[in-house]
């Protein structure tokens, strides 16, 4: 019996803990992240969203989820990428929850641990994107745009040259890219910051990583709630 | 007033017409607008996907670059505007991660220390100028045109800015004050979706579907924004969207600056109206053939 590989009840897998690690570590960087906490599971955020009808999983089932050990479901969801970062939720939240943040960590953390959702669209955009601003110092709209189509769908490329041919005729096209002349500059702040991101150790959390359920959460402190 | 301007990368040529508007109606109106040198793009959706070191530091080396010029920023993206102050925000209140990007910036022998702020042009428009001091200046009335005033999500969100979150009213004070016909407008802070419209192709078109049938109920004429994802969604997208559902939508999009601007008898071509691709309403044309001395 002792040989059997299932976990015990309330209790999680090793990826499950580290996806929870990762995760906490950046909601640390919220100002006011902690307040995940506070959630009453309401649904006010997917009351407000307006893309919540488009969700496999609703805002408010993210942190239900992430309560229940779930991270791993959380992170093959095709939710967090649609969120189109309109802050509503953040606005109504009635337990000032930063959820718009909380869905950026969670982002982060598919990305940091390469989960491919459905969704994968939207990675593939987010990388291109770094790409184009790592080596102009700007975006270049044109560029970005045709990247990832021809990645995704020719189909979709092609459709967008009536589009294309406005912009075109409008005098709102550029067709190249061009280096901003600070460029090295900005180099070097990009090449220390990642040197500095691979050295941050995560602070002390004040949650118990192996638990799930209301436990992991710990001590839950009510600070004043000033000037929302 | 003198500001440190930040265009953002789609004011430079994609959506020309709010970069002139802006400048123009900021010059006629006194205001001086320095461009920051060789800024760099504000972060925007990078932030996702990369740690948070480099997204603060990328977005930090133009609050410092202004810091240096010892002038606010003004940003008239509304996704630069949240990216840059949001940035502000974290370093202000995450000393770690202040000490962390200043580390970074130090490499290209730049520093900040937290100072400069992050204002949006409406914000200036109305609270530092004054909507009565624009008004004296202003050549032509609006009289007789319906605007729905789209604000879009994030000039007025995450945080408690210049305007209500839920309800902002600014633009709907100055332009009625200049002579229009402020419909109802309940979708004024309604996402367009931003960038759903590249990787979420139906859902944002649903949502610009929205946005133009609500306009269009309540009779407006056009549709004035702050933003230029929004601009591009409403106005670039429409072709496809009454293609799709069936719809016959014209409905004109301008910058509320653009708008403004014609208020304060600037001419067509130095607002950038000639960027657009639906053209003006009849009502608006009228208005612009008459100028008071």
């Amino acid at each position: 019996m002792d040989n059997l590989n299932f976990q015990s009840a309330g209790y999680m897998s090793k990826k499950e803990v580290e996806l929870r690690r990762i995760f906490l570590e950046q909601v640390n960087y919220i100002p006011a992240g902690e307040r995940i906490k506070r959630c009453i599971q309401c649904g006010t955020c997917t009351g407000s969203c307006p893309v919540s009808y488009a969700m496999d999983i609703s805002p408010r089932q993210l942190i239900a989820l992430f309560r229940a050990g779930e991270m791993e479901t959380i992170m093959k969801s095709r939710t967090i990428w649609i969120c189109a970062s309109c802050y509503a939720c953040t606005t109504r939240c009635p337990s000032g929850i930063k959820i718009t943040d909380i869905i950026y960590a969670l982002k982060r953390t598919a990305m940091e641990k390469n989960y491919i959702s459905q969704a994968n669209q939207v990675q593939i955009l987010a990388n291109l994107f770094v790409n184009n601003l790592m080596k102009y110092g700007r975006l270049h709209e044109g560029t970005l745009i045709r990247n990832y189509y021809l990645k995704t769908s020719l189909w979709k490329l092609f459709k967008l040259i009536p589009l294309a041919k406005k912009l075109y005729q409008t005098k709102r096209l550029s067709l190249f890219p061009k280096r901003i002349n600070a460029y090295h500059s900005l180099s070097k702040i990009i090449k220390k910051a990642q040197e500095i991101d691979l050295r941050i150790t995560a602070p002390p959390l004040e949650y118990s990583p192996e638990y799930v359920g209301y436990r992991t959460l710990g001590e839950m402190k009510l600070e004043q709630r000033k000037g929302e | 007033m003198k500001y440190a301007y930040y265009p953002g990368c789609s004011l430079e040529k994609t959506q020309r017409g709010y970069d002139q508007s802006v400048r123009e109606i900021f010059k006629i109106l006194g205001q001086e607008l320095i461009e920051i040198e060789d800024w760099n793009c504000c972060g925007a959706t990078m932030y996702m996907s990369v740690k948070e070191t480099v997204s603060l530091a990328v977005s930090a080396r133009n609050l410092a670059i202004a810091e240096k010029m010892g002038l606010d920023i003004v940003a008239p993206c509304s996704s630069c505007f949240t990216v840059l102050a949001k940035t502000n925000r974290i370093l202000n209140q995450v000393p770690e991660m202040h000490q962390n990007v200043n580390e970074a910036l130090s490499e290209s022998g730049l520093s900040y220390s937290g100072k400069t702020r992050v204002r949006h042009p409406l914000d200036i428009l109305v609270n530092d100028i004054g909507i009565e001091s624009i008004i004296h200046k202003t050549k032509r009335s609006l009289n007789g045109l319906k605007v729905a005033p789209y604000y879009g999500c994030q000039i007025v969100r995450p945080e408690k800015g210049f305007d209500d979150r839920e309800n902002p009213v600014l633009m709907d004070k100055l332009f009625n004050k200049c002579g229009a016909e402020i419909v109802y407008y309940p979708m004024k802070v309604r996402c367009c979706g931003g960038m759903l419209m590249t990787t979420f192709e139906d859902t944002a078109l649903k949502l610009n579907k929205e946005l133009l049938e609500c306009a269009q109920k309540h009779q407006a004429d056009i549709i004035v924004t702050t933003c230029p994802l929004c601009h591009m969604n409403l106005e670039g997208y429409q072709d496809r969207i009454n293609e799709i559902y069936n719809t016959k939508f014209n409905m004109p999009i301008l910058y509320f600056t653009q708008l403004l601007g014609i208020v304060l008898g600037l001419p067509e071509s130095s607002l950038g109206l000639d960027s657009s691709f639906i053209p003006m309403p009849q009502k608006l044309k009228s208005i612009m053939e008459v100028q008071y001395v």
